[in-house]
């Protein structure tokens, strides 16, 4: 599994997402938003968390104008992995390789905690190491993390199952009390149609090891390395 | 040339920005507000006189980055 970690002004968990990434066995490559190309071979391309150009304009909208992303597009376009974490969640939909958009959390406020999330299916290249229904123990840390989208997307996502995770609480319940910002259904992550697109707002990549509150994370980096093994 | 492109937010998408923005006005006593909806200018100069093209280059700059259609709308007014 290659990967390549893209890093735009502003980013700033280009590092863990490379460590992350690295534990489960890929090699990473860091490429700068300004390059017009991805490393040959890439199989992974990954939108790193942070304040890309300091949320200017609305959140992601500037990142998802760089050079790299139409690269990125192509990428995706033949069926590559694209992953966006946070902030790369909001580069993805605001370059249109995902619907809908991220607004400002309902409550107004920036949420920095400890969240579960629901794992959805677990028959995805980024979930393969889940149990289905598994709840997992992650982090989030945004400001605007409220997922919307118009009916007939939001439909269309719940139809073709492309939820690919939701707020939930410990025991995997999605509830309303355990949606953090207000998206709708509880949505924190979501796929493209072929499934080779994620964006979610919580890090996994912050719990991969025990020393530092958890490993709920690293399933999800394992999933990818070995569905490029497979 | 001068223009100026206003980007609001659609009818009936969620915001809580306006929303504080209005309790604050009402904490201020202020009278009469009944909501309050937060958008955003952009004053550009504009090189050239063509308005028409002026209208077609603003009009791809609010499609491309300017706004996001998913959630905004927007207004051009092209000035002398």
């Amino acid at each position: 599994m290659k990967a390549a970690v893209i890093t735009f002004p502003g980013s700033n968990r280009d590092g863990d997402v490379a460590k992350a990434l690295k534990q489960a066995g890929a090699e990473v490559a860091h490429v700068w938003h300004a390059d017009s190309e991805l490393p040959a071979g890439t199989d992974l391309v990954v939108l790193p968390g942070g304040f890309s150009y300091g949320d200017y304009l609305r959140t992601g909208a500037i990142a998802g104008r760089a050079h790299i992303m139409d690269a990125t597009r192509a990428h995706a376009a033949r069926g590559g992995y694209v992953l966006g974490i946070c902030n790369g969640f909001q580069i993805a939909c605001e370059a249109g390789l995902l619907p809908g958009i991220l607004v400002r959390n309902a409550h107004l406020k920036f949420v920095c905690k400890r969240q579960h999330l629901k794992v959805e299916r677990n028959d995805t290249p980024y979930t393969r190491s889940y149990a289905a229904g598994q709840a997992i123990d992650v982090c989030i840390a945004h400001g605007e993390g409220n997922y919307i989208a118009d009916a007939q997307t939001l439909a269309r996502l719940e139809g073709e199952g492309l939820v690919a995770f939701r707020y939930a609480d410990e025991t995997g319940a999605v509830t309303p009390e355990a949606n953090p910002n207000g998206s709708l259904n509880n949505i924190a992550g979501i796929y493209s149609p072929g499934f080779n697109v994620l964006g979610l707002m919580p890090h996994p990549e912050n719990l991969i090891d025990s020393l530092v509150g958890g490993t709920d994370g690293r399933g999800l980096f394992e999933s990818l390395v070995s569905a490029k093994a497979a | 040339m001068k223009a100026r492109v206003t980007v609001t937010l659609k009818t009936g998408v969620l915001d809580p920005q306006g929303k504080a923005i209005e309790g604050a006005l009402k904490s201020l006593g202020i009278e009469g507000v009944d909501s309050v909806r937060q958008g955003k200018v952009f004053d550009i100069e504009l090189s050239g006189s063509d308005k028409a093209a002026a209208e077609t280059a603003l009009k791809a700059a609010c499609d491309k980055l300017l706004a996001n259609t998913v959630i905004e709308n927007y207004r051009i007014e092209i000035g002398a």
